[in-house]
């Protein structure tokens, strides 16, 4: 009687074992078709941003311009006008999801994201400093991104050095501080604009709004290179991520060290999100809502999770940036126009559809 | 090496409350049961044992070896905890309980071995968890969320087993379901087991050792037998109480009789005396 049943659960276990495989190579195997999924229409939402425009080019048209070389005006066209502009959409697209989907799963709050930490916040307020005291004549085209990244860096060192203590971050009261500074930074903002003139008024506001027109080629290699390494790095710390969603107690129980992989975290996603806001001015709504759509459509595991939201995010704002271009033709509307409407909308529609689903599946 | 888990002159606690004087040892492969009075200090002492709370003083020796030595995946290779709450969310089971070879992988161990699956695999099946391995953690009762979070447990192959109040909140089914797995797990596996647990009579039936803690001291320590005496207990619960060996096993059951009894029976025995 006893050895039956040993025997048994010891068959039972092999059975287990072979079919464990098979779900296994079933997880990977869809993984790899929404990675697949995601290239594609990344490398579509490229082709068509680099056709559509005051002149409409056709696939084949491109390529025959690129084959034909310099000294075509559609070359010019296409290499400086739209070419930085779709790499500058994927890495600023890519880095802000990235810290996005980074803060949440550091919080295990759906509601942080890159600018309620007081990102945007602290890099608006340097760059309104630095306008309204005419201090970008001085250095260059250089100094508003400058600017943008120091009151960026220097907002989150306020976040963080209030809310440690004994060498500990305590992830409750970091929010709340967040929330608090960036408060205050765009009060102090408002200030600034209030007693300035109306020239620097409009030089602020426009910055703000965002754009991905920047003329400077280093600066969009820089934040592309920055975007794709912190991609890579944020591979490292998937078990620590992964273990946080049972939450800090707990991963602490699993061997993780979740003191210092919250602090790093913490760093790299304030390094994505304050070299973004230099770069591009204050583009919301990414960082929040395309981790959302992500985790709705692939799952909470942050193997998939972080690739599949970067290149989500590049390929948000890529087509973003194109509506943008095109909707009041000649003229341009700010991005975070765009991602703001067409995000929430989405958002919306998404979330309505999935708590359907769930109420259908609850009866 | 008798020893799986001892506690020497532990001191340790919050500004307001302090566990002190705590010495005891947990042979290997027991079946021991931490009981107490809300307020006690068996969550502070658990929290210790856990490493979640710093130590004032005293040490915590796992096989011998002081716990302070461990790193924390050390520490996850040898000790696995059941919280009293498992809140995994929209995690599948089976992902769940792979989560216990977390201590095993390197940094850029990306994908599950083999090994992992066998092994998680394995105990799912001992936990009767395997059914649901598709469904998410949340949609799972509580009774089956505390078996998957044995499951995980398991799947760290620990020596020593953790579990803080494993039954509360649960129906006598799925009490008795779940010490039942941990009993077969203690018996065929000889694993060490040490949960907190508030139902007395379930920890006279399962534990073959007890730690009663009252007001952040041990009050006594041993067998059930011994501890689960009606004075112990009416000296740490201040109620009162009769104890009885359950007619199945022999071991010590407490009985507990509401105040308009205990009332009646005051009332009875003054007036015999009086006449």
């Amino acid at each position: 009687m006893n050895f039956n049943y040993e025997n048994e659960k010891y068959n039972q276990i092999i059975r287990n074992k072979r079919s464990g495989m098979i779900e296994m190579q079933k997880k990977y195997l869809q993984w790899s078709l929404y990675l697949v999924g995601l290239v594609v229409l990344l490398v579509a939402s490229v082709i068509l941003s680099l056709s559509v425009g005051e002149m409409n080019l056709g696939f084949m048209d491109i390529l025959s311009i690129l084959r034909k070389g310099h000294e075509s005006m559609e070359y010019t066209i296409l290499c400086q006008i739209r070419f930085p502009r779709v790499l500058l959409g994927i890495a600023v697209g890519g880095a802000l999801s990235l810290s996005g989907i980074l803060l949440q799963g550091v919080y295990r709050n759906p509601l942080v994201e890159p600018y309620t930490l007081g990102i945007s916040g602290g890099a608006s307020l340097g760059v309104a400093f630095v306008i309204v005291f005419g201090l970008h004549q001085l250095v260059g085209s250089f100094m508003l991104p400058l600017a943008g990244f120091a009151g960026s860096f220097l907002i989150i060192f306020l976040v963080y050095t209030i809310s440690t203590r004994n060498g500990r971050v305590n992830i409750q009261t970091m929010l709340l501080t967040g929330v608090m500074v960036s408060f205050i930074a765009s009060s102090a903002m408002m200030l600034l604009m209030a007693t300035t003139s109306s020239e620097n008024l409009h030089g602020i506001i426009f910055w703000i709004m965002g754009s991905l027109d920047e003329p400077d080629m280093m600066l969009i290699y820089i934040t592309l290179i920055l975007a794709f390494v912190s991609l890579v790095v944020s591979y490292f710390f998937v078990q620590p991520l992964n273990a946080l969603r049972l939450g800090e107690e707990k991963a602490k129980h699993l061997g993780i060290n979740t003191d210092t992989v919250i602090k790093l975290l913490f760093l790299l996603a304030s390094l994505l999100a304050g070299v973004s806001v230099a770069v591009a001015g204050v583009i919301g709504f990414v960082g929040l809502i395309i981790p959302h759509l992500m985790r709705l459509l692939v799952g909470s595991d942050y193997r998939i999770l972080l690739i599949s939201s970067f290149l989500s995010g590049s390929i948000f704002l890529v087509l973003s940036d194109v509506i943008a271009r095109t909707i009041i033709s000649p003229n341009e509307l700010p991005i975070g126009v765009i991602t703001g409407i067409a995000g929430g909308v989405v958002f919306l529609l998404m979330m309505s559809r999935s708590s359907i689903r769930s109420l259908n599946k609850s009866r | 090496m008798n020893n799986i888990l001892v506690l020497q002159n532990l001191c340790c606690g919050y500004p307001k409350f302090q566990l002190s004087d705590i010495n005891f040892n947990i042979p290997r492969s027991s079946f021991a049961g931490i009981i107490g009075p809300n307020g006690s200090g068996k969550t502070t002492l658990f929290r210790a044992i856990t490493g979640t709370l710093g130590l004032k003083s005293g040490k915590i020796l796992l096989s011998d070896k002081n716990l302070r030595s461990f790193s924390l995946r050390e520490r996850a290779q040898n000790i696995a905890i059941v919280s009293q709450f498992i809140e995994a969310g929209d995690i599948s089971v089976e992902d769940y309980v792979l989560m216990g070879r977390i201590p095993y992988h390197s940094r850029f161990n990306f994908f599950e071995t083999d090994e992992d699956f066998e092994i998680a695999h394995k105990y799912m099946e001992m936990t009767d968890t395997w059914r649901f391995k598709d469904q998410l953690m949340s949609e799972l009762s509580g009774g089956e969320q505390q078996l998957a979070g044995i499951a995980r447990a398991l799947t760290q192959q620990p020596q020593l087993l953790l579990l803080d109040e494993p039954t509360s909140h649960l129906d006598i089914t799925h009490q008795v379901h779940i010490l039942n797995v941990l009993q077969q797990l203690n018996q065929e596996m000889g694993l060490s087991v040490l949960m907190v647990i508030h139902d007395l009579n379930l920890a006279s039936e399962y534990c073959d050792r007890l730690i009663l803690v009252n007001k952040g001291k041990i009050h006594t320590q041993g067998p059930p037998e011994d501890v689960l005496t009606f004075q112990n207990i009416e000296d740490v619960y201040q109620t009162v109480i009769v104890t009885q060996n359950n007619p199945l096993s022999g071991k010590p059951a407490v009985f507990l009789a509401s105040g308009k009894v205990i009332n009646d029976l005051q009332m009875k025995r003054n007036e015999t005396l009086s006449d």
